[in-house]
């Protein structure tokens, strides 16, 4: 019975949508209170029956249901507890449901976290995301509903992927999705900005907090899926520039250009119909990353359901919502246009080349992503584009935004004079030289030039992100959280770059083949296979061998790697041994039986890079630090620091 | 230089720098695209000989072969009208196995053997790459096609 309840909770659910969409538009534009309030009302019972049908999917989890077709095809009896519960959005119908709650909980938070914004403002927005989680919905009810029975019910499940049986499943594609739908809200405050005509510091000052908090958890999803690949695919990649992994990071890439974007429109009022548009495209981009994972176009661990009708559906959703936000722009954009000028050496211009550079970058990684599907869409041959593309057509625009990134973050507005900075800043730049020929040349060893200017970025980078809250410090000056926040993210960001030039630059790997007793060597490290058996887990059954690890006769690690065979789905799965230290990782993967006792065995060597990961959790703390600050916490009523208010008198 | 001048200036050196990197990134995208072959165009002489490509078929029952305790495999890909030797050394991916569909990323060599430097396949019992599907249909009709007898 509850599933059932569950299914028409979220039936209910869907019906509130159209008079949250309803009241929230016609009664912003006509003006009625009264529609207002209503649209609040049904942005709280939209959240609560969405999260009935949520928690009713859940139950049929736990209680092992498999009279539900999607309960039966994604879990088993066996299956830990844990992963039960994950298995709610372990496969496409479940995950459009969760999908559809963290929508419904975002709006929720822009309803309950409106009080310093107009009402009619706080209106269009929940008004255009009602519109949003409608179309969502529908798309569960018509083409992917969770709650399909199966008749007769299936006596066990066919067992969740093994390869999200990780505990890193439980949490990335939650992060990942409120990243991605936490876009929606920039996306609709622009859209409410044009109905209005009215585009302001204010409004700037409203959307920082909501794009900064969406991007920490997309920056966190995108890390935590990396860091998953990483380990349970078993074979150290960090990244593989898939369609999937790409689809993620265009989004990532121009919230991260967005951000910027919006510190030029809320402090100097400019960059207004640049702010919209890119608005406008980062939520897009996120549609577009669930078209291409959902619509079977690509092949990988994500793309689970391949159904025409599907990705149709989300294709029309996606001409839809992005095609009527491009009209509304196209007819509004020269309302928003303004005439403050700035001095080329500027705040301004330093922000504007790294939007162009990121968006630059996106449309790179789009035309790797997109040119082989529309090849073969058009039967015109089947190809696939390659990392070292990616790698090439990434490293040009990124390269000069790393260059510019120090003395970017200390450029003064209008004009920048480096008067007390510019000093301080070439003498960074000295000592991370130094410290960039020391680590290439003494500690690792001479690599390329690339390494180095690599290892000197970081550190430059690094050292100028903690100049200005440093220098606060000693001078005893207040420190707010919007520069914590910049000079944490921009740390990070500096983290990641060591992380990448050190482990891309120095890794090491080897296949070999290893028999109980002997010994083979990796940039000097010994690995001793010592012993090889069988073990059970809870519903996988698995050959483990057990690797001392030696360096100069002295014993690091014992590792022990696994070959899993998981009993329903009959799936092997490679389980990295892996020794995890500040500075490298060290992995053993094991391949497949040779014969004679002897196995094949992968060797890695994996310099810093943890600091990927670190470096980039770093960056999602500095944009959590900077969401916090007092100022959007403040009520504004009059636009205080900008008078270039651009009224719109008939439209 | 006046005003005027100097924005001249700085807007042929934009130019020219978002030239020079279009023209690094799209060599780049020319350099790293890879061709899929099937076994019956590597046959045919379609593939590349000097150029990285991909190549995609079923491992055929009965073809693997790897002396024990040694990395080297090689193994024979099908379409079911051609065949491909595929050399490789390094460890295989999990769902390897004769009867499977995969894809190898590779070169030839001069004795028209493939080398693969990757070999893909899919983490799912019944998957097979699309693109292997895909070539196998083509296969099948065009084997359907020339046994229907000529009117």
């Amino acid at each position: 019975m509850t599933v059932e309840l569950g299914h028409f909770a979220l039936i209910l659910a869907f019906c509130l949508t159209l008079p949250q969409a309803f009241f929230g538009l016609a009664g912003a534009a006509w003006r009625k209170p009264h529609w207002m309030a209503l649209t609040r009302n049904a942005v709280v019972g939209h959240f609560v029956l969405t999260a009935i049908a949520f928690v009713c999917l859940m139950r049929a989890f736990y209680l092992n249901d498999f009279s539900v077709l999607y309960v039966a095809q994604n879990s088993n009896s066996e299956l830990p507890t844990m992963y039960r519960l994950a298995a709610t959005w372990g496969a496409h119908e479940g995950s459009l449901l969760l999908w559809l709650l963290v929508q419904a909980t975002w709006t929720l938070a822009v309803a309950a976290f409106s009080r310093s914004i107009p009402e009619v403002v706080t209106s269009r927005v929940l008004g255009v995301l009602g519109l949003i989680s409608a179309g969502f919905a529908l798309f569960i009810l018509t083409t992917s509903s969770p709650f399909e029975r199966l008749w007769p019910a299936a006596l066990d499940g066919r067992d969740l992927n093994p390869l999200l049986q990780d505990p890193g499943l439980i949490i990335h594609p939650p992060m990942q999705y409120t990243g991605y739908i936490g876009l929606s809200v920039p996306f609709a405050f622009a859209i409410a900005a044009m109905l209005e005509g009215k585009l302001d510091s204010v409004w700037a000052r409203w959307v920082r907090p909501w794009t900064n908090v969406a991007w920490v958890f997309l920056t966190c999803g995108i890390t935590l899926g990396s860091w998953w690949a990483y380990y349970e695919l078993g074979w150290g990649g960090w990244w593989f520039w898939d369609a999937v992994e790409n689809a993620s990071f265009m989004p990532w890439l121009i919230a991260t250009a967005l951000i910027h974007s919006l510190a030029v429109t809320e402090k100097r009022g400019l960059f207004k119909s640049w702010t919209l548009l890119l608005s406008i495209t980062a939520f897009s981009l996120s549609v577009l990353g669930t078209f291409l994972v959902r619509s079977g176009v690509v092949e990988s661990v994500h793309a689970f359901a391949s159904d025409p009708t599907r990705g149709l559906f989300i294709l029309t959703f996606l001409a839809v919502c992005s095609g009527s936000a491009l009209a509304l722009y196209a007819w509004r954009a020269p309302l928003f246009r303004t005439d403050t000028g700035f001095a080329p050496v500027s705040r301004e211009s330093v922000l504007l080349i790294n939007n162009v550079l990121l968006v630059g970058a996106t449309l790179l990684i789009l035309l790797g992503t997109l040119y082989p599907m529309f090849l073969d869409a058009l039967d015109l041959g089947k190809i696939s584009v390659g990392p070292p593309y990616f790698n090439i057509a990434f490293l040009i625009p990124m390269l000069p935004m790393l260059l510019l990134l120090a003395p970017g973050m200390h450029a003064g507005w209008k004009r920048a004079s480096y008067e007390r900075t510019g000093r301080t800043l070439v003498l960074l730049l000295g000592v991370a030289i130094v410290a960039g020929l020391v680590l290439s040349l003494a500690v690792y060893g001479w690599h390329s030039v690339m390494t180095t200017v690599g290892f000197a970025l970081a550190v430059w980078i690094g050292l100028a992100a903690l100049m200005d809250p440093v220098s606060r410090l000693i001078r005893k000056q207040s420190l707010s959280a919007s520069i914590v926040g910049m000079s944490v993210a921009h740390l990070g960001l500096a983290l990641f770059v060591l992380g990448v030039a050190t482990t891309e630059s120095y890794r090491s790997e080897t296949d070999l083949s290893l028999r109980p007793g002997q010994t083979a060597e990796l940039s000097g490290f010994q690995f001793t296979m010592t012993k090889l058996g069988e073990v059970a887990g809870p519903n996988y059954d698995a050959i483990e061998s057990e690797i001392r690890v030696t360096r100069d006769g002295e014993e690091i690690a014992v590792l022990h790697p696994q070959k899993r065979t998981y009993r329903v789905q009959k799936n092997p799965m490679t389980e990295a041994g892996i020794d995890s230290r500040w500075t490298r990782h060290l992995l053993v993967s094991m391949g497949s039986p040779l014969g004679d006792g002897a196995w094949s065995l992968r060797l890695q060597y994996k310099p810093m890079v943890q600091f990927i990961w670190f470096g980039a959790f770093t960056m999602a703390l500095g944009g959590l630090i900077a969401a916090t600050d007092r100022r959007y916490r403040s009520r504004v009523t009059a636009d205080a620091t900008v008078s270039t208010t651009t009224g719109v008198k008939a439209a | 230089m006046t005003a005027r001048q100097r924005r001249m200036l700085l807007v042929a050196l934009m130019v020219i720098g978002v030239g020079a990197a279009a023209a690094f990134a799209l060599s780049a995208f020319q350099d790293n695209l890879l061709y899929f072959y099937s076994p019956s165009d590597v046959t045919a002489g379609k593939a590349p000989a000097d150029r990285t490509f991909r190549v995609g078929g079923m491992v055929t029952e009965g073809s693997f072969h790897r002396p024990t305790g040694s990395m080297e495999a090689t193994f024979v890909l099908t379409d079911y009208s051609h065949n491909v030797t595929v050399r490789y050394s390094g460890v295989l991916p999990d769902l390897f196995r004769e009867g499977q569909g995969i894809v190898a990323r590779g070169k030839l060599d001069p004795d028209g053997r493939f080398v693969a430097e990757e070999v893909l396949a899919k983490h799912d019992e019944n998957y097979m790459p699309p693109d292997v599907a895909d070539s196998l249909k083509k296969q099948h009709q065009d084997a359907v096609r020339k046994s229907q007898p000529a009117t």
